[in-house]
């Protein structure tokens, strides 16, 4: 029988494992606290890189996006946050037909940030912003235009 | 050092003087409840937001900064707050125990509240048997919380307050060892001369190792009579939503916290008197000049910043350990507490008959 399964014993192992446990929460008292005041703290805030906190497409100088319009974001939503209007151009030189994009609407109001139609974009066209003061007092004021 | 028996000996005098004798009693008692009163009510506000703020440290967050400078004014509003809630009327209810039930409780630790020892001669009640009658009137508070229990026809309440009488009537049994092994040590049990002769040297030290050994146990016991974690099965939230006090609303359910908190304070004051020497300041023998610099504290702020650190201990406790199973406490308490406290009591008793006390 070890020392720490008899009667004795075990009163020091408990002991000893309790003193464990209080050393730990001692260092944690001591620790700086991980609270972060918000209002206050704005100027000096770190937010994740990989925080989702609303959806953009980025622009180019020139101002052109990379989205080819082929609507696979939409369908990849479980919501329906994403509706995309298109229009047919016939290009100039080939004489084929090409979608291009009219309107990309997206509502911030009823997208859940589950990044699904960030993963479905083959052309990387889409991606989240770390801007996350949303707070709006209409809410159609959530329903927003993304292309320009 | 500044004796307050003086002070308490001139209002005694002035009231003699002014009114006729059966009158005076009466108003040095009432005068006597409205300080205890409000000694009661400050320490518990006291209490409640130094639980948040240690809790917060202990779990690395900051706790209430929002209301008031440092979240000062926290208390105050949750007091207002359980103040202005309804009292619900329970269907099926017994009206008067159930009324009955958080008064109790509050009145045994405002009784138990007034014979702590604050400074020479600032202390409500002092007799002869001072330590017998602090766990006399503590012990009723038990009471309190099985009619709570009871009354509440609620199935998690009465559960809540059997485990609850079971727990703190087998915890009397290893704090009453362990104060009874520092009474064995100082051959008092008046509270007043058990401080007096601590300021020689405190028992903790004076007792040594039996003393520090019924100190441990004490702090256990304590911890449990207080049903806070890790023995907080009484009300174990996420077995029995809040255990005896589930059906209470508004300041019912007020006393109940309140009564919870200031039993902490006042374990952590009883082991400060007994242990850690009250008012008494520091005392080390041969240093003469640092015990005559440390008398120049008064007497309260030794014994209110000895009581606020043991509460931390506890505190400290309660915010590392998990909770108990029902057995797991039962087995702690009567195969471990109560064998090495009757041992303990014994090595003390030796130690004093053969003089091995300092
Ligand atoms: S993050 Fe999810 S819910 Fe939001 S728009 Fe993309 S797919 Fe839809
Ligand atoms: S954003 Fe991406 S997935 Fe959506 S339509 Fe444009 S290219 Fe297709």
């Amino acid at each position: 029988m070890k020392f720490e399964d008899t009667y004795i014993g075990t009163v020091f192992y408990t002991a000893k494992s309790l003193l464990t446990g209080l050393k730990v929460t001692l260092k944690e008292f001591f620790t700086r606290k991980v609270t972060e005041q918000y209002p206050e703290n704005r100027k000096t805030l770190q937010i994740s890189e990989r925080h989702r906190a609303r959806l953009v497409m980025p622009h180019d100088a020139e101002g052109n996006n990379r989205c080819i319009a082929c609507g696979l974001c939409s369908m990849a939503c479980p919501n329906g946050t994403i509706s995309i209007t298109t229009k047919s151009v016939t290009d100039e030189e080939s004489g084929k037909s090409k979608k291009v994009l009219v309107e990309y609407s997206y509502d911030l109001g009823s997208c859940m940030f589950c990044q699904l139609c960030v993963n479905a974009c083959p052309k990387n066209a889409i991606e989240f912003s770390n801007e996350f003061e949303n707070a709006v007092f209409d809410r159609r004021k959530l329903v927003l235009r993304l292309n320009r | 050092m500044i004796d307050f028996s003086s002070i308490v000996t001139a209002v005694d005098c002035f009231l003699e003087s002014a009114m006729p004798h059966q009158l005076a009693i009466v108003v040095k008692c009432i005068l006597a409840a409205v300080c205890a009163l409000v000694a009661y009510l400050s320490f518990a506000i006291l209490m409640i937001y130094m639980e948040r703020k240690v809790c917060a440290s202990f779990q690395c967050r900051l706790g209430p900064t929002r209301v008031g400078k440092w979240g000062l004014l926290q208390v105050f509003s949750d007091v207002f707050k359980m103040i202005i809630k309804e009292i619900i009327e329970i269907k099926d209810s017994d009206r008067i125990l159930y009324n009955l039930a958080p008064f109790l409780v509050v009145m045994s630790s405002i009784i138990t509240f007034s014979c702590l020892p604050f400074a020479r001669g600032l202390q409500v009640l002092d007799f002869n048997i001072g330590i017998f009658f602090i766990m006399a009137a503590s012990s009723f508070g038990i009471l309190g919380i099985l009619l709570a229990g009871w009354s509440s026809s609620n199935k998690f309440s009465m559960i809540g307050a059997m485990r609850s009488g079971g727990q703190m009537i087998s915890y009397e049994l290893s704090m009453g060892l362990s104060i009874l092994t520092l009474v064995v040590l100082s051959g008092t049990m008046q509270i007043s001369e058990i401080t007096e002769m601590q300021t020689k040297g405190w028992f903790i030290f004076r007792g040594h190792i039996p003393a520090v050994i019924a100190f441990i146990i004490y702090l256990i016991a304590g911890n449990a009579e207080t049903n806070r974690a890790p023995f907080d099965l009484p009300e174990a939230e996420s077995e029995l939503t809040a255990g005896f006090h589930t059906e209470y609303s508004g300041m019912g359910f007020g006393f109940f916290y309140v009564a919870e908190f200031m039993n902490m304070f006042i374990i952590a004051g009883i082991a400060t008197t007994i242990f850690l020497g009250g008012w008494a300041p520091l005392y080390i023998p041969g240093l003469e000049g640092f015990n005559h610099a440390m008398c120049y504290i008064p007497g309260s702020i030794w014994f209110i910043g000895k009581t606020l650190f043991i509460v931390w201990v506890l505190m400290w406790i309660r915010w590392t350990f998990p909770r108990l199973r029902i057995d797991q406490v039962l087995v702690l308490e009567w195969k471990f507490l109560v064998p090495i406290g009757l041992i303990n009591l014994l090595i003390m008793t030796i130690c004093v008959v053969m003089g091995w006390t300092f």
